[in-house]
């Protein structure tokens, strides 16, 4: 009987066995579905492209191109033409094997980078023949196009991420750009948008074969934003090329809004060369410039001697504080001792007697010095009088940061009577001690930017907006973004500051920046400026300086120009703002005879004075 | 007559049949479908093919049922006789695909001659069997029984598909039945279990633990037995065996034949060479999880990763798709059809009938047996097809008439 069970047994312990396994394979063990979703389904970031970068007119500035990288997987080369890939590539046989070794020796399967970033002009020459390379092909990326290639220093450049970075940045992949400098950097999170993710169903070959359940899971990329800048593109050409082999900054601002409409900075350089494949090297060309720092931003980080434009905030200082009327009047004989053995030079003639609006447009260095003593005097201490001026710069935006939206400055200086008692005994100095401040010499600094925002808020009467580079519309915020910053000074004290300006042009220092029917206000400066050179202090020729606004009434601009030794501010920086404001008030420049010396000239030779290791002259 | 035939057919079986060659359409149109829809209706995708030949099964259903079943009795030799003459033709005319001679190519349809003499076999070695004079004790007889079985089995294996001449041994079954001693099947048990043995440890520890063993036996059930010799001879075939597996597991397989051994008792572990089907179908079916991933949901089958899906693996995808529900019900519905089978079987008074049905059972079992147990990762991996589910013409033919045959037999029990 046995015998007619013996199958049926079979069978029922087969199936049993077969059920056994499939509860442990289906139900019991729960790694099968991990590894079936790792090995069948691939999760592929989309990028959206970065957002495009527009002036305030709506030219377009910066735009986005593709380029491919030549990518290598070594485990699936083949023998190929390696002549005819060096010269495409241009480089060496010995520099390619290094490549492919390098290749290998990261892995033989995952692809790695044989070259970056060749442009599509020159992929599609090779594109036709790639198939001759078993191993090789090109991936596609996306780098930034530099329509206009300016104002490097205010958009900053993007370079792939690096693996440390990763780290903190989990929202990055390696291979994706991210902002370096200026705009890129600060507005990052607009430019970028946010990735998206499409899944992908792969075969065993681990080729994609189509999408993961029609896409279900995927998620559509967050376009990114595109910004507009405030800068005036064709102004910030124009101050690009007047600036030519010359060293310094330009800041222009629009006093109503704050906003920035041209930054300068000489030398600078083509954005351009921070793209492709020979990024790397130039890179390292710019930053190994210690002399000419093509990197550094004179408008943002250079801290100079504010000079002459100063004793505008001085007189402004005094008339609110009531220690001058704008018919106080001082007496000048070439200057004037302020104390015993110590004199203080001024052009005046002897016998020269100037009121506020005189001192201002002859630029009477002992006529601010007699102001300046009598605003630190007002008190029973030096200490609670130079405190109470410092209070008034710091309203002026001097001393810190003034929080634009780039990435990089600095604070200025301005003196307080702590910084004082530090140098000196407590309660030793006085106002003849830290007398080089009524002139913007001696302890003050400020940038080239701090120089416009103050001009600004002269030329506003008495407030000014937090400088910034982006107009808030493109960014989905108001206005209230930047409010108004009010100085501590009435608004009357403005009006006899600014004809002080205005007759600067009109018959001072600066008539060279006179434009036929614009009222131009402005201020020249011309800053002793001291380097050490073989272990000595060794002064230089002065810095050439102009602050300005225009139009006196109702301004549109604000300017701060700067050119390093360039010497009177009425012989470089006053022409250069004024064609500034030309440019942009009247489009056209009728004075061509002056924008040529302007373009045309060069301070080359004055820079190369301290380097050629011979005694040299300065303020020539 | 139409109405007692109706009345009489095993319409469990019928139901059975329907419900696997759907099920296996469905699971075959899933493992080759990609983004862009095939349709069924179309032969020149394998799903559409299947379809195709299971309606041609479907209308020579009624035509097999009606005829008499003596006829294929009478018959049974000259069908025997077409089959060998087919398979030793592949010699000649054979159409190699994959390394194996076991095709002809007829107008764009490949033929399978082993597949059909799978039931030639079945019908002769029933009609051999149930012959009056036919002694299975006796030596001549049981020559003729090896000779019956032997000569398709020697030509499929020269093909060479070692896979479809296993089926053959499956016959066993049909002789365990039919009276052979069932020592026998105890020796066939202790072998197979040495033969593992000795494949994970070395063969003297097999002989030890053999001798060990029989002694026990010896002394413990000593008294029902006289002589000492059949525990001798068993200890000796053992031992023999042992070294024997041993000298031609190493020096006469070749590699990729012990692999096949070394992974499924896990000496390697390999997921990429040998071990990669395994592997993929383990993942596959494990993936599925307890309901699956749903009909044409299954990402595994989707990426062509399982080998072979749509014929020997095809399990996979019913794994990966239905999950444990679908999988073991599917476990469940052959279970119940080779019961059904051998329930029927051992109604019949006729021995040539009951003959063939269990022939027919034994087989059904041994592809069920191997087919699943390789798609687990539990039987050595040997290509044959799930009976019904599979893709292939000639199988499901084959498979569809011995069902058929059976039907028929089953129906006119009493005549």
């Amino acid at each position: 009987m046995i015998k007619k069970f013996v199958l049926l047994s079979f069978t029922l312990g087969s199936a049993l066995l077969f059920i056994v396994k499939l509860i442990s394979l289906q139900i019991i063990n729960q790694d099968y579905n991990e590894i079936s979703l790792n090995n069948a389904v691939e999760k592929r970031p989309v990028y959206p492209t970065r957002g495009l970068i527009f002036d305030r007119n709506g030219t377009l500035m910066v735009a986005n191109q593709p380029v491919y990288d030549l990518m290598v997987v070594p485990d699936n080369l083949k023998p190929f033409d390696t002549l005819e890939l060096i010269s495409f590539l241009d480089i060496s046989k010995d520099e390619l094997d290094q490549r492919l070794t390098k290749a290998k020796r990261f892995s033989s399967k995952i692809p790695s980078v044989v070259s970056r970033q060749i442009s599509k002009e020159k992929q599609a020459l090779f594109q036709e023949k790639i198939w001759k390379y078993n191993g090789f092909y090109f991936q596609k990326k996306t780098i930034r196009d530099y329509i206009l290639p300016i104002a490097s220093n205010v958009i900053g450049y993007t370079s792939e991420i690096n693996p440390a970075e990763l780290k903190n940045k989990s929202e990055y992949s390696l291979g994706e750009m991210i902002g370096r400098q200026g705009i890129e950097k600060t507005y990052e999170r607009n430019l970028k948008g946010e990735k998206g993710v499409q899944f992908y169903q792969k075969d065993r070959f681990n080729r994609i074969i189509g999408s993961y359940k029609e896409g279900f899971y995927d998620e559509n990329p967050q376009a990114a934003d595109n910004l507009t800048l405030t800068l005036d593109a064709q102004l910030q050409l124009y101050g690009e090329s007047l600036m030519k082999n010359k060293r310094g900054g330009i800041v222009a601002i629009e006093p109503s809004s704050g906003e920035v409409l041209a930054l300068v900075t000489a030398p600078s350089y083509d954005p351009n060369l921070l793209l492709g494949g020979s990024r790397s090297d130039s890179f390292r060309v710019l930053v190994n410039d210690t002399i000419a720092k093509p990197l550094f931003d004179r408008g943002l980080q250079a801290e100079y001697a504010p000079g002459s434009p100063f004793k505008t905030l001085n007189a402004l200082i005094a008339l609110q504080e009531g220690v001058i009327t704008p018919k106080t009047q001082f007496t000048c004989n070439q200057g004037h001792y302020y104390a015993r053995g110590s004199f203080m030079k001024c052009h005046c003639p002897i016998g020269t007697s100037n009121d506020l609006i005189q001192g201002i447009y002859n630029s009477c260095n002992s006529y601010f010095a007699k102001t300046y003593v009598q605003i630190i005097n007002k008190d029973s201490t030096a200490s609670i009088g130079l405190d109470r001026w410092r209070t008034h710069l710091e309203k002026f935006g001097l001393g810190n940061y003034l929080g634009y939206d780039l990435p990089i400055g600095k604070k200025g200086f301005i003196p307080s009577s702590s910084y004082y008692d530090r140098w000196y005994e407590k309660g030793s100095w006085g106002p003849t001690t830290v007398i080089s401040n009524a002139i913007g010499q001696g302890e003050v600094l400020a940038t080239p930017i701090q120089m416009a925002n103050f001009t600004a808020a002269i030329a506003n009467r008495g407030f000014y907006i937090k400088p910034h580079f982006v107009k808030p519309a493109s960014l989905q915020v108001n206005d209230s973004l930047y409010p108004k910053n009010q100085t501590l000074i009435n608004t009357e004290h403005f009006e006899t500051v600014i004809e002080g300006m205005y007759q600067v042009v009109e018959k001072g220092t600066a008539r060279i920046a006179r434009i036929p029917g614009i009222d131009v206000c402005g201020k020249t400066g011309t800053a002793e400026n001291f380097i050490r050179l073989n272990g000595e202090k060794t002064q230089l020729t002065d810095h050439s300086i102009f602050i300005a606004f225009a139009p006196k009434e109702n301004p549109k601009i604000v300017l701060a120009v700067f050119v390093e030794n360039g010497y009177w501010g009425g012989r470089w920086a006053a022409p250069i703002a004024s064609l500034m404001i030309e440019k942009y008030l009247n489009g056209t420049i009728k004075r061509s005879w002056l924008e040529d010396r302007m373009l045309n000239g060069s301070l080359m030779s004055e820079y190369m004075k301290p380097l050629s290791g011979k005694p040299f002259n300065i303020n020539e | 007559m139409n109405n007692s035939i109706l009345s009489r057919l095993d319409w469990l079986s019928i139901f059975l049949y329907f419900l696997l060659v759907g099920f296996g359409i469905l699971n075959i149109y899933s493992s080759i479908q990609s983004d862009n829809a095939l349709s069924l209706w179309d032969i020149s995708n394998v799903a559409g093919k299947q379809l195709f030949i299971f309606l041609g099964c479907c209308i020579t259903l009624p035509l097999i049922l009606y005829i008499k079943s003596n006829l294929f009795e009478h018959l049974s030799y000259i069908f025997y006789g077409i089959s060998i003459l087919s398979l030793m033709g592949l010699f000649v005319f054979g159409q190699t695909i994959s390394g194996a001679t076991s095709w002809y190519s007829i107008g764009g349809f490949s033929l399978q001659p082993s597949e059909f003499a799978k039931l030639t076999t079945a019908l002769v070695l029933a009609h051999f069997l149930s012959a009056i004079q036919t002694d299975l004790r006796r030596l001549k007889d049981q020559f003729k029984i090896v000779a019956f079985i032997g000569l398709p089995m020697l030509l499929i294996l020269l093909q060479p598909d070692a896979g479809s001449a296993l089926v053959f041994l499956g016959l066993f079954f049909v002789f365990i039945r039919e009276g052979m001693n069932l020592r026998w099947l105890y020796l066939g048990i202790l072998l197979v279990l040495i033969f593992i043995f000795t494949l994970l440890f070395k063969p003297i520890a097999v002989s030890i633990g053999g001798l060990l063993l029989i002694s026990i036996a010896y002394f413990t059930i000593r008294k029902s037995f006289n002589k000492k010799s059949p525990f001798l001879i068993t200890l000796g075939i053992c031992v023999l065996f042992s070294f024997s597996v041993d000298f031609i597991f190493n020096s006469l397989f070749e590699q990729r034949h012990r692999d096949r051994f070394n992974i499924i008792l896990g000496l390697e572990a390999d997921t990429q060479g040998i071990g990669y089907n395994i592997n993929q179908s383990k993942i596959a079916i494990g993936s599925g999880g307890f309901s699956g991933k749903g009909f044409l949901n299954g990402t595994q089958t989707k990426g062509n990763f399982v080998p072979e899906q749509h014929t020997d693996y095809i399990f996979s995808t019913i794994g990966e798709e239905w999950g444990f529900l679908g999988s073991s019900t599917l476990i469940i519905l052959f279970t119940v059809l080779i019961f059904r089978i051998i329930y029927r079987a051992e109604k019949h008074t006729n021995t040539y009938r009951r003959i063939y049905s269990y022939a027919f059972a034994s087989m059904l079992f041994i592809h069920f047996f191997v087919n699943i147990g390789m798609t687990l990762g539990l039987v050595p991996t040997v290509g044959i097809p799930l009976p019904f589910i599979s893709y292939g013409g000639s199988h499901l033919m084959a498979f569809s008439f011995m069902l058929f045959l059976y039907l028929n037999f089953d129906s006119q029990r009493l005549s």
